[in-house]
């Protein structure tokens, strides 16, 4: 140890000790805030110097995308990869001599929100993801281009039909704020249970259709030493997929809309979402989970499942390609429409089905032209056919994979569950609006699997969080008609 | 002061201080500019609101019980991290028998502060993953596989350590204690060392046992080496945003669960920040974040000083 110390520096200062002491001292201050600061710090003004030069337009080339421009695409590197951006990419390229410059990521937020706040942000994004932008976030903040000039263009297909009519109804939906679609969800998926087919063969189990059989797969599950329903938990959106689907199905599409809508009977008071968390707090009742599934991450419990431990599982479609490593060959993955309580309004064969993976084009962009024409043909059948074969996955397009792709055995019972749905699909718009009422309702959700809260207590958790969010006058212009 | 000497200084203080100055203070400012506005983080245009969102954050419950759970990571973590530090520290340099002729650590204690370094070289990601691995929910937890092989936990109904709501503070305090007291020990091994034996000694003489001489003569000696220790300390605890981030059960984002049982005032900002777009309303967290930690570091220096000992 030294032998200065402050008090004997006299009119010196400050001694060495206290100086240590003080930077430390400064330290204390700034680091926690640190990270946050580096976020906040803005990078000043918002000068709208868009160089967008427009090329001739044609009938092949609607909006004048230029030849020799080019084209800064942002895609989210997840469950799908990013190969399929890249031949898209490079087939843009050879078709118009755009050449494109590609960025394969997962922090969307870490490297796009400073290029949206300094006013250059990239032509078209792929904003997917843990750390993606929320939509409503930035479409409050003006950055998204209203996309209805390129619904509205000719398809590339069949230039004498729109290009929105080629799409699967109902898709555009969940893009669409306060009356505008500003971001495309381009990948078409269902949600449900799913099993697999080789477990279901071995025990001699039947898909069950209604409640009571769920009940009772679960329950001999149990028996033969394995779980009953397995959950994502350490993510409660997955559970509230089942939870808000048995509300869904029970009470129609009704029920879908007045918790879209924020109604002040949305959860209490409503007979649907009763028998809707009722069944599912059955489950934790009669103790049918599988064990511990409450604290897994979603790697953890699919994987599980894919051992077997698990009858059933809830997710949506991307399942079978985000477990492609984990699923032994003869597994046999399927998909299962979330069974149906008695005086249920939808048929059994009614999922929740629709878009997800928003694309955006950003108000700001510096190649509008360029960037429209660019989702123009992510829309076509050839486009799509790429996406598939890339990436395991359906678009939006309608029959828009081309015949010679052959799919796998999730996927295939995801084409086969669609078409037996027909018209009978459902969507919660509320996610994409209400991130705050969303997260409240996860929250609720968590507590409910793990016993802590009873289905009452959930129901006026829910109710709140809609009455909190309606009392927001912005909800007023988000309508799920 | 030799003239000319000013001038020299300034030139090599000039530049850290500039950055400082862009670096640190000026978003300092801007943060504050910010929490007066309704930013909502993705572009700049804004509204002024005066002081609303502080209004807002006073009635903000999780924002509240985040600040109380920053509050009790910031008297646990320094307290138990630092005894246990002094407790091994003195065991390894001085809690050795006392034969003739000096005093001396327990056997094998050099390689036991290699050991106990061990943790220190881990980032807190791996940390992060290390102990969900202990905690996992299911039996393939360590914590619940072994629990399980002792029978003393149901194998169908394993403790969800993360998710429950009176557990998981501590088990993250646990992880964050294991990895932190190796480091202090090293740095009060070191300190130990430099107070010279034969002070010891002469204690030894005198018929010092084992605590009156830690007591008496170890920890006053020691007393500027633990301040610092708590000053770092109390950074960690006013922090915690990486392990409850990525521990704990999701809340939209950032973790927080369950019921938001862990969330603290980091992980609050961010989902406030991005997740819900926010962002104005983030800034004036980020505010009363910094107020809280000024005022805790200026009442850390002011307790702990006391009057030096010179040797």
């Amino acid at each position: 140890m030294g032998s200065t110390s402050a008090e004997n520096n006299g009119t010196a200062g400050v001694g060495r000790r206290d100086l240590i002491k003080r930077s430390a001292a400064l330290g204390l201050i700034s680091v926690p805030t640190m990270s946050f600061l580096a976020a906040c710090a803005s990078g000043g003004g918002d000068d709208n110097s868009s160089g967008n030069d427009e090329g001739k337009t044609s009938k092949s080339n609607p909006f004048g995308a230029k030849k020799g421009t080019k084209l800064d695409v942002v895609i989210f590197k997840g469950g799908y990869g990013d190969d399929y951006a890249k031949a898209w990419e490079a087939d843009y390229e050879k078709k118009l001599g755009i050449t494109s410059t590609h960025t394969g990521t997962q922090e969307i937020t870490g490297k796009l929100q400073p290029r949206f706040n300094a006013g250059n942000p990239p032509d078209i994004v792929d904003d997917s993801g843990a750390q993606q932008i929320k939509v409503d976030v930035l479409y409050k903040n003006g950055q998204l281009l209203d996309l209805a000039p390129v619904l509205d263009a000719p398809s590339v297909d069949d230039p004498s039909k729109k290009v929105r009519d080629m799409l699967i109804p109902g898709t555009l939906d969940p893009g669409v704020q306060e009356g505008k679609v500003v971001a495309l969800n381009y990948i078409y998926t269902v949600w449900g249970l799913w099993y697999s087919g080789k477990l279901f063969k071995e025990k001699g189990w039947e898909p069950p259709k209604t409640w009571d059989d769920f009940i009772k797969i679960c329950q001999e599950a149990k028996k033969a030493g394995i779980g009953g329903l397995a959950h994502q938990g350490k993510y409660p959106y997955y559970i509230n997929v089942a939870i808000m689907d048995m509300i869904a199905k029970k009470g129609g599409i009704d029920a879908v809309k007045a918790i879209d809508n924020l109604k002040p009977n949305a959860f209490v008071g409503s007979a649907a979402a009763q028998a809707g968390v009722e069944a599912i707090y059955e489950v934790v009742e009669k103790g049918l989970l599988m064990p511990g599934t409450n604290g897994l991450t979603h790697t953890e419990s699919q994987t599980r499942w894919n051992q077997y431990k698990a009858a059933f599982i809830t997710c949506g479609s991307w399942l079978e390609n985000e477990q492609l490593k984990q699923t032994p060959s003869d597994f046999d993955m399927k998909f299962l429409p979330m069974p149906l309580l008695p005086d249920s309004k939808m048929p059994f064969e009614a999922i929740r089905a629709g878009s997800g993976e928003p694309f955006i084009i950003p108000a700001k962009a510096k190649n509008l032209p360029g960037a429209k024409e660019f989702m123009r043909h992510m829309l076509s059948k050839e486009w799509s056919t790429l996406f598939a074969k890339q990436a395991n996955s359906l678009t939006i397009l309608k029959d828009g994979v081309d015949a010679s792709v052959k799919l796998r055995p999730g996927t295939q019972s995801t084409v086969e569950a669609s078409k037996a749905a027909g018209d009978n699909t459902f969507r919660y718009l509320y996610p994409d609006w209400y991130s705050e009422m969303d997260t409240a309702i996860q929250n609720a959700s968590n507590e409910l699997m793990a016993k802590r809260i009873q289905p009452k207590e959930w129901l006026k958790r829910c109710q709140a969080a809609v009455d909190k969010q309606a009392a927001d006058p912005a909800s007023k212009k988000n309508v799920h008609e | 002061m030799r003239k000319g000497q000013y001038r020299f200084v300034a030139g090599f203080l000039f530049a850290p201080v500039l950055l400082y100055v862009v670096f640190v203070i000026w978003p300092y400012i801007q943060t504050f500019g910010y929490s007066l506005t309704d930013w909502k983080g993705q572009s700049q245009t804004f509204k002024f609101v005066g002081f609303a969102n502080y209004r807002a954050l006073f009635h903000d419950d999780v924002f509240m019980q985040a600040i109380w759970h920053n509050i009790q990571f910031l008297v646990f973590i320094p307290v138990i991290t630092i005894l246990l530090a002094l407790f091994f520290a003195f065991m390894l340099n001085a809690g050795g028998r006392s034969k003739a002729g000096g005093v001396q650590g327990v056997a094998g204690s050099k390689v036991y502060k290699i050991v106990y370094f061990f943790p220190q070289v881990l980032s807190l990601a791996i940390l992060a993953v290390l102990f969900n691995a202990v905690y996992r929910s299911d039996g393939g937890g360590l914590l619940n596989g072994a629990l399980i092989k002792i029978h003393l936990v149901d194998p169908d109904n394993p403790v969800e350590w993360l998710n429950e709501p009176h557990i998981v503070l501590w088990a993250l305090m646990v992880a964050v204690i294991w990895q932190g007291v190796g480091f202090y020990l090293v740095l009060f091994s070191a300190a130990m060392q430099s107070i010279p034996k034969d002070i010891y000694e002469a204690a030894l003489i005198d018929g010092a046992n084992r605590n009156q001489s830690f007591f008496r003569i170890t920890l006053p000696l020691l007393w500027d080496t633990v301040q610092t220790a708590w000053v770092y300390l109390g950074i960690i605890a006013m922090d915690m945003f990486v392990l409850v981030s990525s521990m704990t059960q999701n809340m939209g984002a950032y973790g927080g669960g369950p019921d938001h049982h862990s969330d603290v005032m980091a992980t609050v900002m961010m989902r406030n920040f991005l997740y819900f777009g926010k962002s104005g309303y983030a800034c004036a967290m980020g505010v009363v974040m910094l107020l809280l930690t000024l005022i805790l570091s200026v009442f850390t220096l002011r307790v702990t000083r006391r009057e030096r000992i010179e040797f």
